[in-house]
C-alpha cells in the first residue's frame, strides 16, 4: 500500500479532436497524503482541471488515458470499472465545481439533490438522509435549513448554491475533496467566506484537498503543497515555502511578480508573462515555456528538460536550474 | 394558480370572439354561397332558402344573430347538412378523428422521445445518423405521400390491411401511422437536440460526479430537463391532431371532423365553418392553457402570472 492518499504516476491524457490528438497532460506525476492541501495552480488549458477530473474517471469525451497510472487510497482507479468507480465518486472523492449558478439541477429541490448522494453511498433510510442533508446545510452555515431543503436552486443566491454544493461534496465525509476554482464564479467577499468554510471543514472532518485555482493567494493562504502547471506538465512542485519564497522556474517566477502586491509604490505596473499559451495541437518541441521564457536557451528550444530534484519535494523542469545544479555538482 | 387560470379563461374568450369574428366576416367576403350549385334551382327557391336561413339580412345583422346564438351555445343548423345542427355534426365526427388522432399522438410520443434520446446519447454514430435520415425524411414527405404509398404496399400488394373505414383495429394501423409520421419525426429532432444540450450541462456532471449511475443520470436529470421543448409542441399538436386530418381522412375513408371542415369550406356550409373553427380554436387555447401548466409542473423556474 502506498504511502499516498492520491499517487498519480506519469500519467499521459490526450484529447482526439477532429483537428488532431491534443495532448492535455504530459508525464504529469502528483501525491498526496491523507488530510494535506495541494494546491494545483497554472492558466487556462494547462490540464490542472483534467488532472483531477481524470482522477475520478470524469474525462469529458473524447478525452483518453493514453499512459500512466492513478492509485487513490491504494486502488489503481484508472483500471476500475465504471460501476466500482461510481462507489468512489460523491463517496471517497467529491468535487465542487467553478460555476454554481450552473451546477446544479434547476428541476429538483436543495433537498433532493443533497439527499440523492446519501441514499446512494449509504444505508440511510429517506428520513435518516433528510436529516443528515439539515446537519449538512447547517455545517456550510445555511441558515433555516428545513426550509431550504424545499428550495430550487433558482431561488437561492451564487454562494448560497456553492454552500450546497459543498454540502453534497461532504454528504458522505470523503477522504479527498476536489475544489475546481470554487471561487472564480463568486464575487470576492463570497469567496473568502467559502474558502474560510472549506478550511473550517477541512479542520473538522480532516480530508484532503486538491485545490485548482489560477488564484495564487488563494493558493498561499490554504496550500501545504502546490504544483504549477504550464502545458500539460507539472514544471514545477513543492511546499507553499518552496514555491513562494524559493520558485526556480521561470513561468512560476513570473507567475509570482505578476500578483499585485499591497506594499507596491503608487503607480507601479503589474509585470505580466509576454506571450500566449502554446497552442496544444501543435505543442513546441523542447520546453513549452521557452518561446516566452526570457531566459531562454538554444537546449530549450530543442529538447524537454529533465526533472531536477532540489530537495524532498521540491522538483523543477528547467535546462536553467539542472544546469545550475550540475555545476553545483561539478564544484563539489 | 386559480387567477392564472381565470385570467387564461378570460383572455380565451377574447381570442375565440376575435376568431370567430374574423372568420364570419372573411368567409362572407369569398365569392359563392351555400345555395349555388350545379343545378339549376329558381331564383324564388334560393330566395326562399336565403330568407330561412336569413342569409338574406345584412351582414352585420346576420353577424350579431350569429354571436348571440352562439353565446347561448346555439350553432345554428348545418345549410348543407338538412336537419343536423352543427353541435350535432361535431359532437357525432369529432370521436372518431378523436379516436384515430389520439392514438397517432401516443405513438408519436413513445416512439420520438425515446428514439431522440438514443440519438443524442450516440451522437455521431451510426444509429444517430439513421435517425436522422429518418426524421429528416419524417418531416419531408407530405402525408399524402405517405398514405399513398402505405395504402399500395400494405392495401393492394401485400394485402395485410384493410383499405376503407374504421370497423376494426387493424383499420387504425395505416391512418395512425400516416398521421404520426411527422409528428414522431418532429418530436425525435426536438428531443435530440435538446437532450444534447442538456447533456453537455454542468449539472450532468455534477450527477455523475455524485456516483449517480448512467441509466439514473439519464432518467431523472437530464429527460425532465430536455422534455420541454417537446412539452411546448405537443399541446398545439395535440388540438391539431385530433381534431382530424382532411388528406388521411379522405384517404382512408375516415368519417372524422378533418373531412366535415374541408367539405364545409368547399361548400360555403357557413355555419359549419364557423362551428368548426370556434370548436379548433377553443382546444388550442385550452391545449396551451394545459401546456403552461404542465410547464409550471416540469419546471419550477416558470412563474404563472
Amino acid at each position: 500500500m502506498s504511502e499516498y492518499l492520491v499517487d498519480i504516476k506519469n500519467e499521459r491524457l490526450s484529447f482526439f479532436t477532429p483537428a488532431g490528438e491534443v495532448k492535455a497532460l504530459n508525464d504529469v506525476s502528483i501525491h498526496l497524503k491523507e488530510g494535506e492541501v495541494l494546491g494545483i495552480v497554472g492558466e487556462s488549458g494547462s490540464g490542472k482541471s483534467v488532472t483531477a477530473y481524470s482522477l475520478m474517471g470524469l474525462t469529458a469525451y473524447p478525452g483518453k488515458l493514453i499512459g500512466g497510472s492513478l492509485y487513490f487510497n491504494g486502488h489503481q482507479v484508472d483500471q476500475m470499472t465504471d460501476k466500482e468507480m461510481r462507489k468512489i465518486r460523491g463517496n471517497e472523492i467529491s468535487i465542487i465545481f467553478q460555476d454554481p449558478m450552473t451546477s446544479l439541477n434547476p428541476v429538483y429541490t436543495i433537498g433532493n439533490q443533497i439527499m440523492e448522494a446519501i441514499l446512494l453511498h449509504t444505508d440511510k433510510s429517506k428520513e435518516q438522509a433528510r436529516e443528515r442533508a439539515k446537519e449538512l446545510l447547517e455545517l456550510v452555515g445555511i441558515n433555516e435549513p428545513d426550509k431550504r431543503l424545499k428550495q430550487y436552486p433558482h431561488e437561492l443566491s451564487g454562494g448560497m448554491r456553492q454552500r450546497v454544493m459543498i454540502a453534497i461534496a461532504l454528504a458522505c465525509e470523503p477522504k479527498l475533496l476536489i475544489a475546481d476554482e470554487p471561487t472564480t464564479a463568486l464575487d470576492v467577499t463570497i469567496q473568502a467566506q467559502i474558502l474560510e468554510l472549506m478550511m473550517d471543514l477541512k479542520k473538522k472532518l480532516g480530508m484532503a484537498i486538491i485545490m485548482i485555482t489560477h488564484d495564487l493567494g488563494v493558493v498561499a493562504s490554504m496550500c501545504d503543497r502546490i504544483a504549477v502547471m504550464y502545458a500539460g506538465k507539472v514544471i514545477e512542485y513543492g511546499t507553499a515555502d518552496d514555491i513562494f519564497y524559493n520558485p526556480k522556474h521561470q513561468y512560476t517566477k513570473g507567475l509570482i511578480r505578476s500578483i499585485p502586491r499591497i506594499d507596491a509604490k503608487e503607480h507601479e505596473r503589474l509585470i505580466p508573462i509576454e506571450g500566449t499559451p502554446v497552442d496544444m495541437l501543435n505543442p513546441p518541441k523542447g520546453c513549452p515555456f521557452a518561446p516566452r521564457c526570457e531566459e531562454c536557451m538554444k537546449i530549450c528550444l530543442r529538447e524537454m528538460p529533465p526533472v531536477t530534484d532540489l530537495g524532498d519535494v521540491h522538483y523543477t523542469q528547467c535546462w536553467l536550474i539542472q544546469k545550475e545544479e550540475m555545476e553545483k555538482g561539478a564544484a563539489k | 394558480m386559480l387567477k392564472y387560470i381565470a385570467k387564461r379563461i378570460g383572455l380565451a374568450v377574447v381570442t375565440v370572439w376575435a376568431v370567430a369574428t374574423l372568420t364570419f366576416f372573411l368567409m362572407n367576403m369569398v365569392p359563392g354561397g351555400p345555395f349555388l350549385s350545379e343545378k339549376a334551382i329558381s331564383p324564388q327557391a334560393t330566395a326562399a332558402l336565403e330568407a330561412k336561413y336569413g342569409l338574406d339580412k345584412p351582414l352585420f345583422q346576420q353577424y350579431l344573430t350569429y354571436i348571440g346564438g352562439a353565446v347561448q351555445g346555439d350553432f345554428g343548423d348545418s345549410l348543407k347538412q338538412r336537419g343536423r345542427t352543427v353541435t350535432e355534426i361535431i359532437l357525432m365526427k369529432f370521436p372518431v378523428s378523436a379516436r384515430v388522432g389520439g392514438i397517432s399522438v401516443l405513438v408519436a410520443l413513445t416512439l420520438g422521445i425515446p428514439l431522440g434520446c438514443i440519438a443524442a446519447l450516440k451522437r455521431g454514430k451510426f444509429l444517430d445518423s439513421l435517425i436522422s435520415v429518418v426524421a429528416t425524411c419524417g418531416i419531408a414527405v407530405p402525408s399524402f405521400v405517405i398514405c399513398t404509398v402505405l395504402l399500395y404496399t400494405f392495401g393492394a400488394k401485400l394485402k395485410l390491411l384493410p383499405t376503407v373505414g374504421l370497423t376494426s383495429w387493424k383499420n387504425y394501423i395505416m391512418p395512425v401511422m400516416a398521421l404520426s409520421f411527422y409528428p414522431t419525426a418532429y418530436i425525435m429532432r426536438l428531443m435530440r437536440s435538446s437532450m444534447l444540450d442538456v447533456l453537455g450541462q454542468d449539472y450532468m456532471r455534477t450527477a455523475k460526479a455524485k456516483g449517480v449511475s448512467g441509466f439514473v443520470s439519464l432518467f431523472k436529470h437530464a429527460l425532465r430537463n430536455a422534455i420541454l421543448p417537446v412539452v411546448t409542441y405537443v399541446g398545439p399538436m395535440l388540438a391539431y391532431t385530433v381534431t382530424g386530418s382532411f388528406v388521411v381522412e379522405k384517404i382512408f375513408t375516415i368519417p372524422g371532423l378533418g373531412g366535415e371542415f374541408i367539405g364545409a369550406i368547399n361548400g360555403r356550409d357557413y355555419t359549419l365553418i364557423m362551428g368548426t373553427t370556434i370548436f379548433l380554436a377553443t382546444l388550442i387555447i385550452v391545449m396551451n392553457v394545459v401546456v403552461d401548466i404542465v410547464y409550471k409542473i416540469v419546471d419550477p423556474r416558470i412563474k404563472l402570472k
